[in-house]
C-alpha cells in the first residue's frame, strides 16, 4: 500500500516541477474579498431566515419563549405525531405540554427510530441567506440518526442563533470540528428530488416534513 | 472509459435522431439554466466568490502532495484509515477487500461519478458484491441497465412513463401511476430496508479538508445522509484533486456549488464527517484517494485548471452542443464541455481525440464556471495536441497527404509573404466567380469543403480589397 502512496506523491512532485521549490503551500496568497458579514439587524436577519426556510416548503413559526411547550404540542398534534424522539438533553421547556409522548434517545436502534413519528431537536446555527439549519451533534441536537429516520423533523432555532451567511455559519462551526471532530449536517428544507423530469418532489429518504420554530423572535406575531 | 469507443460525431448523430431525448434535454437544460441565473444574480459578491474559488483550487494544485499528506494525517488522527490507489483496478481491489473483510455481500451506495469512472459496481459484482444505487436517478438507470447522461440529474433523458415501466418491472409493486410523487414513494419504500440492513456504505466526496480530515457529501434526497450515517462501515472514494486546505474554504465552495449545480441557494442536505464519532454514525471509516490519470492532467500547465472542477454541471446546461446531444454522445462518465477537456486528459488524447472538437468555442461554459476553468482555452490547447499526435503517428508522406495538414501548410506559406498573399487573393476571386454569382456562396464543391456550407453561407470575397482601393485612391489623388 505504501508503494502506491509514494508513487502518487512522486508523480505529483514531478508534475508540479514548474512550482519553485522555495514556494510553500501557505505562500500562495488567496484573496477573500467576498462578503464576510451581513450588515443587517437581528430582526431583519430572522425575518429573512424565516422567509428563506419557507421558500423550501418547510413550515415556519415565530414563538414566544414562554409558549414553546404549547406550540410544540400543537404542531405535533396537527401532524398527527404522537410519539416523538428527542435528544436526552432537550430542555424541559421545549417538551410538548401534553398529548405527545417524548422518547429520549438512549441508544435506540435504527429500526426503533424508523418506527417513531418524528423528532424534536435544536440546532447549532441558522443561516438567513440560504434558509439553512445546521446540526453538529452539540447541545439539544443528539446524534445524526435521530433527525434522519423519523419522517417529521421539528427543529427549534433560537433567534440569536441566526447568522447572515455561510461565512458567519462556518466560523460558528469550525471550533467544534477542529477540536472534537463534530459531524455537521446542513439542512435546507425537507428531503427533495427533481430526478423525474425536474419535477420537485418533497421527501425521498430524509424527513418529508420539516417544521421550524423560531424561539423568542418576534413577540408580536406569536402564532402557529 | 478505455477501449475504442465511437467518435463524438458518430454518437451525436445517433443522439440527435432521438426526438424524445432532444425534447427532454432541451427542457432540462433550459430549466436549470434559468434557476441558476436567478440565484446567482441574488449574490452581490458572486464574482469575488468565483475568484476565491479559483485561487484556492490553484493553490491546492500547486502543492497537492503537501495537502494530501496533511489530509492523510488528519483523517488518521480522527479515527479513519487512508488508502492510496494509483488506478481504477487498485481502487476497486481496495474497496472490495474492505467489503469482503466484513463478510458483506451488499453495499448501499451514494451517487458518485468517480465510482462510475472506475466502474466500481461492475468490479464489485465480479467479486460477488452487489452495489445498490440509492440516488433516485441512479436507481432508475441501474435497474434498467442504462447509463448516466448528466452529472446532476443522471436520468434526465428518461421521462415519467418510462420510469414507471422500469419500476413496475423491477420493484416489488403492483400498481403505480406515473406521478413523480408516487414514483419517488416507491423508491423510498424499496430502499428504506436496504438502508437499515446495509453493513457497508460507499460514497464519493465533494470535498475533503486537509486541516481537519473532514469529508463532505452534498445531496438532495437524504440517501447520502443514510449511507454515511447508518451502516457501521463507511468507505469514501475521492479523486486526489478534491482536497481543500482549510475548513474555512467551505464557506466559498458551499456558496458556489449549490447555486451553480441545482440552481438552489443551498441543496437540501450537506453531510460533513470527520473520521469517526463515538456513538454517532459509522465506527469504521476508510478514505480511498484515487489518481487514475489525474497526475497526468496536473503535469500539463494549461490543462491543469481542469482539476479545479467541482462537478457542478453548470457548463453542461449552457452548452449549445450538450443541450442538444445529451451526455451519452461523449462516451464518457464526464460529458459536456468539462468532459470534452477532462476525458482526453485522463485517458490519453489518442483514446478520445474527437472530444476537443465537440464544442463551438462560444465560451458560455467559461462564463458560468464557478471556479473559472477556461474551457475554451484548454479545448484549443488539446486540439493542438490532437494535431501533433496525428502528425507524429503519420510521419512522412502520410502526414503531408492529410488534407487538413496540407491545407494548413499551404495557408502558412501564403500568409508568410505579402506577394503570395495578394496573388492568392486574386486567384481566389477568379476561382469563386462561378460560385458567387448571386452574392454569398451557398454551396462549396467537393466532399471536404462542402461541409463548411452544409449549414451556412460563405461570404464571397469582395471585388476589391482595402489595400487595392487605397493604392487606386492614392493614384487618382496624385493625378489630380
Amino acid at each position: 500500500m505504501s508503494s502506491a502512496r509514494e508513487e502518487i506523491l512522486g508523480r505529483i512532485h514531478a508534475a508540479t516541477r514548474d512550482v519553485p521549490e522555495s514556494e510553500k503551500a501557505d505562500d500562495v496568497a488567496v484573496t477573500r474579498s467576498y462578503r464576510q458579514r451581513h450588515e443587517a439587524s437581528r430582526d431583519e436577519l430572522v425575518e429573512l431566515f424565516a422567509e428563506r426556510v419557507a421558500d423550501y416548503r418547510a413550515t415556519v413559526h415565530h414563538v414566544r419563549r414562554a409558549s414553546v411547550a404549547d406550540v410544540v404540542a400543537e404542531v405535533c398534534e396537527a401532524r398527527g405525531a404522537t410519539r416523538m424522539v428527542a435528544p436526552a438533553d432537550l430542555p424541559t421547556e421545549w417538551r410538548p405540554s401534553d398529548g405527545v409522548e417524548v422518547i429520549a434517545d438512549e441508544n435506540l436502534s435504527h429500526e426503533q427510530l424508523d418506527g417513531i413519528d418524528g423528532v424534536i431537536t435544536g440546532c447549532a446555527v441558522g443561516i438567513a441567506e440560504t434558509g439553512t439549519i445546521v446540526l453538529d451533534g452539540g447541545p439539544r441536537q443528539g446524534r445524526r440518526a435521530i433527525s434522519l429516520l423519523p419522517d417529521y423533523h421539528l427543529c427549534l432555532v433560537e433567534a440569536d442563533q441566526v447568522v447572515g451567511g455561510m461565512p458567519e455559519a462556518v466560523s460558528v462551526l469550525v471550533d467544534g470540528v477542529r477540536s472534537a471532530g463534530r459531524p455537521v449536517t446542513f439542512i435546507s428544507g425537507p428531503s427533495a428530488t427533481s430526478d423525474i423530469e425536474l419535477d420537485r418532489v418533497e421527501g425521498v429518504h430524509g424527513p418529508r416534513t420539516l417544521e421550524v420554530l423560531i424561539v423568542g423572535a418576534d413577540p408580536r406575531t406569536t402564532a402557529s | 472509459m478505455s477501449g475504442p469507443s465511437p467518435s463524438f460525431p458518430e454518437s451525436a448523430r445517433v443522439a440527435l435522431a432521438n426526438t424524445q431525448l432532444r425534447r427532454n434535454m432541451g427542457y432540462a437544460t433550459q430549466t436549470i439554466r434559468a434557476k441558476r441565473a436567478l440565484v446567482v444574480d441574488e449574490l452581490p459578491d458572486w464574482e469575488e466568490l468565483r475568484e476565491t474559488g479559483r485561487a484556492i483550487k490553484e493553490s491546492v494544485l500547486r502543492h497537492l502532495d503537501e495537502h494530501l499528506e496533511a489530509l492523510e494525517q488528519s483523517v488518521t488522527r480522527a479515527g479513519g484509515q487512508v488508502h492510496w490507489a494509483r488506478d481504477a483496478d487498485e481502487a476497486n481491489r481496495i474497496i472490495a477487500g474492505i467489503v469482503s473483510g466484513h463478510g458483506a455481500t451488499e453495499i448501499a451506495k451514494v451517487k458518485s461519478i468517480t465510482s462510475d469512472e472506475i466502474k466500481l459496481n461492475e468490479a464489485l459484482a465480479a467479486r460477488g458484491i452487489e452495489a445498490i444505487e440509492t440516488d433516485l436517478a441512479e436507481l432508475i438507470i441501474q435497474l434498467d441497465g442504462d447509463e448516466s447522461s448528466h452529472f446532476l440529474v443522471p436520468a434526465i433523458h428518461r421521462n415519467r412513463a418510462e420510469i414507471r415501466e422500469i419500476f413496475l418491472e423491477h420493484l416489488d409493486v403492483d400498481e403505480l401511476s406515473d406521478d413523480p410523487r408516487e414514483l419517488a414513494e416507491a423508491a423510498r419504500l424499496h430502499l428504506r430496508e436496504k438502508f437499515l440492513s446495509a453493513r457497508v456504505g460507499v460514497s464519493g466526496a465533494n470535498f475533503a479538508i486537509a486541516e481537519t480530515g473532514s469529508v463532505l457529501v452534498v445531496e438532495s434526497e437524504g440517501n447520502g445522509r443514510m449511507c454515511t450515517t447508518l451502516p457501521p462501515v463507511l468507505i469514501s472514494l475521492m479523486g486526489i484533486e478534491k482536497v481543500l486546505p482549510t475548513f474555512q474554504d467551505l464557506e466559498v465552495f458551499l456558496q458556489l456549488l449549490p447555486r451553480s449545480s441545482t440552481g438552489e441557494r443551498m441543496n437540501p442536505y450537506t453531510s460533513v464527517w470527520t473520521g469517526t464519532s463515538e456513538g454517532d454514525g459509522p465506527q469504521e471509516f476508510h478514505l480511498v484517494l484515487l489518481d487514475n490519470g489525474r497526475t497526468a492532467v496536473l503535469r500539463d500547465e494549461i490543462g491543469r485548471q481542469t482539476l479545479n472542477c467541482i462537478r457542478c454541471s453548470a457548463c453542461l446546461n449552457v452548452c449549445p452542443v450538450y443541450s442538444r446531444t445529451g451526455g451519452h454522445a461523449y462516451n464518457s462518465v464526464y460529458p459536456g464541455p468539462i468532459g470534452a477537456i477532462l476525458t482526453p486528459q485522463l485517458v490519453g488524447i489518442h483514446a478520445a481525440e474527437s472530444l476537443p472538437y465537440a464544442s463551438t468555442l462560444c465560451g458560455a461554459c467559461y462564463e458560468v464556471c464557478p471556479v473559472k476553468i477556461n474551457i475554451p482555452e484548454v479545448l484549443v490547447h488539446l486540439r493542438g495536441k490532437v494535431v501533433r499526435h496525428k502528425q507524429a503517428e503519420h510521419s512522412g508522406w502520410r502526414a503531408r497527404l492529410d488534407p487538413e495538414a496540407a491545407a494548413m501548410a499551404a495557408m502558412a506559406r501564403v500568409f508568410s509573404s505579402r506577394a503570395r498573399y495578394e496573388r492568392a487573393q486574386r486567384l481566389a476571386r477568379l476561382g469563386q466567380a462561378p460560385l458567387a454569382r448571386r452574392g454569398p456562396i451557398s454551396h462549396l464543391p467537393g466532399g471536404l469543403m462542402s461541409g463548411w456550407t452544409a449549414m451556412r453561407d460563405l461570404k464571397a470575397l469582395p471585388q476589391r480589397t482595402f489595400r487595392e482601393w487605397w493604392v487606386e485612391r492614392d493614384g487618382s489623388r496624385a493625378d489630380a
